[in-house]
């Protein structure tokens, strides 16, 4: 143990630096959303909640707040479904071309968002999907879909497929076998998978700028359009507000998935 | 929930034939069981116990033939339509339902409720002693507590038929003979039919009224624990069923005895079995037959060097090299008279009737008996 403690020392500050290189960019946008002037500065000299206020008054913030909550929830529920689904049939399933049809559902991860951003645009155009909630659900369960269907398929690969015949055995339907005993196991990949698929969809951008209209702006297109336009510490408490969502999110999971772990 | 008079059912396998692509899992197996009867499925690894369990159970289709319970075709019916109960190798207990809930599952897919389910799993749950354990998750619980509920679990619903596929595989000795003391108790108390597949030969003989030895796929014999030991059919029954001394040869009629010559041998038998003159034999003779040799004019005698004298507590194995260089063992009582040791020679024999003939497939399979193969610790 006594030899270990040096290079153990190493490790915990080499962990702590990552933390802090990671961590700052962050907390250096939380005080200045605070800050009584009308620029950006660092540190602030004086607080104030105006940029908050101004957010939640001026309709093109707050509205592309609730647009982007609207696109998410939706996308969310519809890429754990088909994501679900779809690993289901890459774990269980014996169809031909199996690898490719994974290639092909997991490639949005591998392909430059920018040349799905501008196939998506192209498509949208003949579509008449461009600007609409439908066009950004469609496109944004896209680009979620391959974190469910890792999340799931990891789940499902070491799931003990004797329970499923033990519950059928014991006179459960196929339905209430994936219901009462699947599912339950096989829950926090989906969960996970859906936070995924909500944050993908929430921190969208690339695609969003292509297809997005005056009516139908999500938050971070909204963030872009305003820093390249004028510099205004709205932004900063749009971020600070970005990240409180995300880190809440993060930790119910966290709390959830250790609540989990105590079950089994 | 029901007083049947006859708790347990019927199982007829007919002519059950089950293949994947061009290989053979199991082959043709014919099988009567009978309402409330103890069976169990006999074998190595790969000779279709596991198979015929599962197609009983509803898990794999049949390529042809049928199953029938009580006279009735259940091939075609999906699993959770057979009211047919099962205790999995490694138990499958749901690890997110207490042991409680995990006994009350089948009994909530039957719409039992209430204070007549919790009655039920209570009831259950004493039956394999665990009352109190209800509340405990699967993990919370050792092997053997898992096991019982599984088993719990399995009979709550009050099938007709109970299946066990190696249930006592993963756990130790002692527990393990415990287990199988708790299950023929539980097979008497409830009276149903019950098919267990091991492929430890002792288990077997402890619990079943009946014992069916698979190999490659189809039943080699199907008989009582007795039957089984003191008349296998085949070589293959004689040597996973218990210990066995082996001599090939070929068989002689002699008037109107049945001999075996084989390399430096003429063995006498018991004649029971029709085996055409000059057919490839092996004679079957279990190491409790065997014994030292007094006088010199006995039948069936034959000179061989002790090779190691092992001490068994109740008994003592004497481990032996014929002259042929065939080895071979006898077991005697440990308070037997006479002791030996390490490089004496003796004369060992047996009563004709203590030895058994059966057909020596493997030389026919083969072209040669392999000598070193065929005997076996």
């Amino acid at each position: 143990m006594t030899e270990a403690r040096g290079p153990k020392k190493l490790l915990v500050a080499v962990c702590m630096m990552i933390g802090v290189w990671l961590l700052a960019p962050m907390l250096v946008v939380v005080p200045m959303s605070f800050t009584d002037r009308r620029s950006l500065s660092f540190p602030p000299e004086g607080w104030s909640l105006q940029w908050y206020r101004n957010f939640f008054s001026e309709p093109q913030w707050y509205e592309a707040l609730l647009t982007s909550l609207e696109i998410a929830v939706l996308v969310t529920v519809v890429a754990t479904f088909l994501g679900t689904a779809a690993a289901f049939a890459l774990v269980r399933g014996h169809f031909p071309a199996k690898a490719a049809v994974n290639a092909l559902l997991l490639a949005p991860l591998v392909v430059p968002v920018v040349i799905v951003a501008i196939a998506v645009f192209a498509a949208y155009l003949r579509w008449q999907l461009s600007g609409t909630v439908r066009g950004f659900v469609l496109a944004h369960t896209a680009l979620a879909i391959p974190f469910v269907i890792i999340t799931v398929t990891a789940s499902l690969r070491t799931f003990d497929r004797r329970l499923e015949l033990a519950a059928q055995n014991l006179g459960a339907n196929p339905l209430t076998t994936f219901r009462r005993v699947t599912l339950p196991l096989i829950l926090p990949g989906v969960l996970s998978g859906a936070l995924f698929a909500f944050i993908t969809s929430f921190d969208e951008v690339v695609v969003a700028l292509f297809i997005q209209s005056p009516d139908v702006r999500t938050l971070p297109v909204q963030m872009f359009t305003s820093v390249t336009r004028e510099v205004d510490p709205t932004i900063a408490a749009a971020s600070t507000m970005i990240l409180v969502l995300t880190t809440a999110l993060l930790t119910m999971f966290a709390l959830a998935r250790r609540q989990e772990e105590h079950v089994h | 929930m029901s007083t049947d008079p006859a708790p347990g059912a019927a199982l007829a396998l007919r002519d059950v034939v089950k293949h994947y692509g061009e290989q053979f899992a199991v082959d043709g197996v014919s099988l009567d069981i009978q309402p409330g009867e103890f069976v169990t499925f006999l074998g190595p690894s790969g000779s279709g116990k596991t198979t015929t369990l599962n197609m009983i159970a509803g898990f794999t289709r049949l390529t042809r033939g049928q199953i029938e319970m009580d006279g009735r075709a259940i091939a075609a019916l999906p699993p959770h339509k057979r009211n047919i109960g099962m205790v999995f190798q490694h138990y499958a207990l749901f690890p997110h339902m207490t042991a409680a809930e995990n006994v009350g599952f089948p009994l909530r897919q039957r719409k039992v409720r209430g204070a007549e389910l919790a009655q039920h799993v209570e009831r259950a749950l004493a039956m394999v002693r665990l009352e109190g354990f209800g509340d405990r998750y699967p993990r919370q619980l050792s092997g053997g507590q898992q096991q019982r509920v599984a088993l719990a679990r399995a009979v709550v619903f009050e099938p007709r038929v109970l299946l066990m596929d190696e249930p006592l595989g993963a756990l130790d000795k002692k527990l393990r003979e415990w287990l199988q003391l708790e299950i023929k108790r539980i097979h008497r108390e409830l009276g149903i039919t019950f098919i267990y597949v091991t492929h430890d030969q002792e288990e077997a003989l402890v619990l079943s009224d009946r014992i069916a030895v698979f190999r490659d796929g189809r039943i080699d014999q199907l008989g009582t624990a007795e039957e089984l030991y003191e008349r296998p059919e085949t070589l293959f029954v004689a040597e996973f069923v218990g210990d066995s001394n082996v001599f090939p040869g070929r068989v002689a009629r002699a008037g109107e005895r049945l001999e075996v010559v084989g390399d430096g041998y003429r063995l006498q038998v018991r004649d029971d079995r029709l085996l055409p003159d000059g057919s490839p034999a092996v004679v079957v003779v279990r190491p409790e037959g065997l014994r030292v040799a007094n006088g010199n004019a006995e039948a069936n005698t034959l000179d061989a060097t002790v090779r190691e004298v092992i001490y068994l507590g109740s008994s003592r194995r004497l481990e032996l090299e014929f002259r042929n260089g065939r080895r071979g063992h006898l077991r005697e009582a440990s308070n037997a008279p006479h002791s030996f040791s390490e490089g004496d020679a003796i004369r060992v024999t047996w009563a004709p009737e203590d030895g058994v003939v059966v057909p020596d497939d493997r030389s026919l399979e083969q072209g040669v008996a392999e000598p070193s193969s065929v005997l076996t610790g």
